[in-house]
């Protein structure tokens, strides 16, 4: 829940309510990303996160 | 009030400990777990900065973040959005780590903390500064000046990759900024990676390689891979590179437009390689030179501070010194993302708070000679090296500096480890390998017996400040070796025609000044300037080497090998000396002699180390 306080203050105060359908999705797809992940990190030669 | 930065999670994670104002400590966390570029947070490092500070975390008022992370998460997926579907691969794999961990970096950190001892019962703000605001306060409040411009330049925070700021007084702001993915330090990064050196890592080998190449795509890369406009604002084309949603740094355009596939990790070195180092190279001092031009007009100063993986682009510092615009630059030591830290605690203290800074007195900067990491007392050092079977005598500090200088001017390579540890990735003569500048194959043997690491990497020198103007084309203070300068011309060695012809890596074994150990191709060193009043031993052992040989340079290498993160306690310089070619091993007032070692306890060091 803190998570989506932080989010909601981001969002207003960056004025990027738009992104928040991308997170909403991002919630759904990512959680099944995260079931049938391994190592994510690993290929990178230059991760940019 | 006390105030401890953090920076994690990405690469070079470290901690800082700021006292009303006054660095107490900072330090990297690899330095206490061994491994290199450690980005897990800094359990360590932190313990270290509060021994230091003789407190708790309870005691501890604000704990400061280095970067934000949402906005990062915020730049993630508008870049991803903006490539769809070519980036879905990258995206598969950032995502998890970021909905698994990354997006509750709020409370990992809080959590983490409470987990070291004595955190529970801390109770302050977690804080978040913006990474480039880090890298600018970073730079300015540890400077020595009280009004200057301010530039970073990295690969890439949040989304700022490149800002010019104003700092006065405590004031800091930034003024104009570039933005992801058009980043000179990508830039770099991709040529790294292209010329089959470790992005993140090799940087510096690509600096070191530059000289031997002649920079023949310089027109190539201005032409089709930057757009660099007067103000030193710039554009990359996104069609030659892959960083934004690929896996690699470079893709198929960029290896047409070069001639070939990116160089194989440790596959030989061609004249391509240098080449290609040298242009990229020319290239960001052009890039450096203009957005100085810019940051000098924008904001009026005759000072810049600069901070940011690139500042540590000593080539490119020493020609802004040399053709202006500015009178004096100050660069932070740990320009790196480690030195956010610190730039994190010091923007809370100042920015945020509203802290007035501290008078300088006869201190020189905010940085104490960047030694801000643990010392270790004579008695607790000797308690160290007998329980690790070490041979030693124990001396006064007059004896050891008398014998490290006598195994010096032998050609000896010797070990020193003395006071506290260095903060950024440079070793100033707190944790070095040390040798004789005058030697012609001291360059050769330090690389390949000692340091296990690729033979055309340069040396940097330590020169006595009262002595620079005299050996190198240099004449201000270089305490942080982030300058490099040409050496003197009365020090340098006429080259015959035919030792002028030679190319390439065949340049390398021509000696070409009197301190040719330190003397790069181009006849230019990474000049240290050492201080008595930062490190008097130091400077009374080179003074002592002085004496017995009349040079007042040594030649000094961090005190590792290729791939180790540099020692932090005397077990690791003792294992780290009984691994490697170093024949005299000096800590506090100890000295060990490496044919007085048990053999039993000589082992192999050359790959103990993932290469770099």
């Amino acid at each position: 829940m803190e998570l989506m306080g932080e989010i909601w203050r981001y969002v207003r105060v960056r004025k990027k309510f738009w992104l928040v359908p991308v997170l909403l999705m991002l919630l759904v797809f990512g959680g099944l990303i995260v079931l049938t992940q391994g190592s994510p990190v690993a290929p990178f030669i230059y991760s940019l996160f | 009030m006390r105030i401890l930065g953090i920076s994690a999670f990405y690469h070079d994670s470290a901690a800082a400990l700021i006292e009303d104002g006054r660095i107490v400590a900072a330090a990297q966390e690899e330095r206490f777990t061994r491994v290199k570029h450690d980005a897990r947070f800094p359990a360590h490092a932190i313990a270290y900065c509060l021994e230091e500070a003789g407190c708790t975390l309870g005691e501890v008022d604000h704990v400061a973040f280095y970067e934000k992370p949402l906005i990062k998460f915020e730049r993630l997926l508008e870049t991803y959005l903006a490539s769809v579907p070519s980036g879905f691969r990258s995206f598969q794999m950032a995502i998890p780590v970021w909905i698994k961990e990354k997006l509750f970096q709020k409370s990992n950190l809080r959590k983490a903390l409470r987990g070291l001892p004595g955190g529970a019962a801390w109770n302050g703000d977690l804080l978040f500064t913006e990474h480039h605001q880090s890298h600018a306060a970073s730079a300015f409040y540890a400077s020595p000046y009280e009004s200057a411009a301010v530039l970073t330049m990295d690969g890439v925070g949040e989304w700022c990759t490149t800002s010019i700021g104003h700092g006065e007084g405590n004031r800091l702001a930034l003024k104009r900024e570039l933005h992801f993915p058009h980043s000179l330090g990508l830039l770099y990064s991709a040529f790294t990676y292209y010329t089959g050196f470790r992005v993140n890592s090799g940087e510096y080998k690509v600096m070191g390689l530059a000289p031997y190449g002649e920079p023949r795509f310089v027109d190539t890369i201005l032409d089709r891979l930057i757009d660099l406009r007067e103000d030193g604002s710039f554009w990359l084309d996104q069609r030659y590179f892959n960083y934004t949603t690929g896996l690699t740094m470079t893709g198929d355009a960029f290896a047409n437009l070069f001639g070939g596939p990116p160089r194989k990790p440790e596959a030989p070195l061609t004249q391509r390689e240098m080449d290609l180092a040298a242009s990229v190279q020319k290239v960001t001092e052009i890039v450096v030179g203009r957005l100085a031009a810019a940051a000098a007009r924008e904001t009026g100063e005759r000072r810049l501070c600069l901070a940011g993986g690139v500042a540590l682009n000593c080539v490119a510092n020493g020609k802004l010194l040399r053709e202006g615009p500015f009178d004096d630059i100050w660069i932070q030591p740990a320009a790196g993302d480690a030195g956010g830290a610190l730039g994190a605690a010091l923007a809370v203290w100042h920015q945020f708070l509203g802290q007035p800074r501290m008078p300088l007195g006869d201190r020189r900067d905010g940085m104490q000679g960047a030694y801000l990491g643990p010392a270790f007392e004579q008695a607790e050092i000797e308690e160290r090296l007998a329980a690790g079977g070490a041979v030693f005598e124990t001396r006064s500090e007059a004896e050891v500096t008398e014998a490290a200088a006598d195994a010096l001017a032998e050609g000896k390579a010797v070990g020193w480890m003395q006071g506290r540890m260095e903060f950024g990735p440079r070793a100033l003569g707190g944790r070095s390998i040390l040798g004789d500048p005058r030697s012609p194959s001291m360059q050769k043997t330090l690389n390949l017996k000692v340091k296990y690491r690729e033979s055309f990497r340069p040396f940097a020198p330590s020169v006595l400040r009262e002595d620079v103007a005299d050996w190198f084309d240099l004449d201000t203070d270089s305490p942080y070796m982030l300058l490099v300068a040409g050496i003197a011309p009365g020090r340098c060695r006429g080259m015959t025609e035919e030792e002028d012809a030679l190319f390439g890596i065949d340049k390398l074994n021509v000696p070409r000044s009197e301190i040719p150990a330190v003397t790069h191709v181009d006849h230019s060193a990474r000049v240290q300037t050492v201080h008595r009043d930062t490190n008097p031993r130091y400077w009374n052992l080179i003074d002592a080497f002085k004496r017995k040989t009349g040079c007042p340079v040594l030649v000094n290498t961090s005190f590792n090998v290729r791939g180790e993160p540099i020692v932090c306690t005397p077990e690791d310089a003792f294992r780290c000396f009984m691994g490697t070619g170093i024949e005299l091993l000096v800590i506090g007032n100890c000295i060990l002699h490496k044919d007085k070692q048990d053999p039993a306890l000589l082992k192999s060091y050359e790959d103990a180390f993932e290469l770099d």
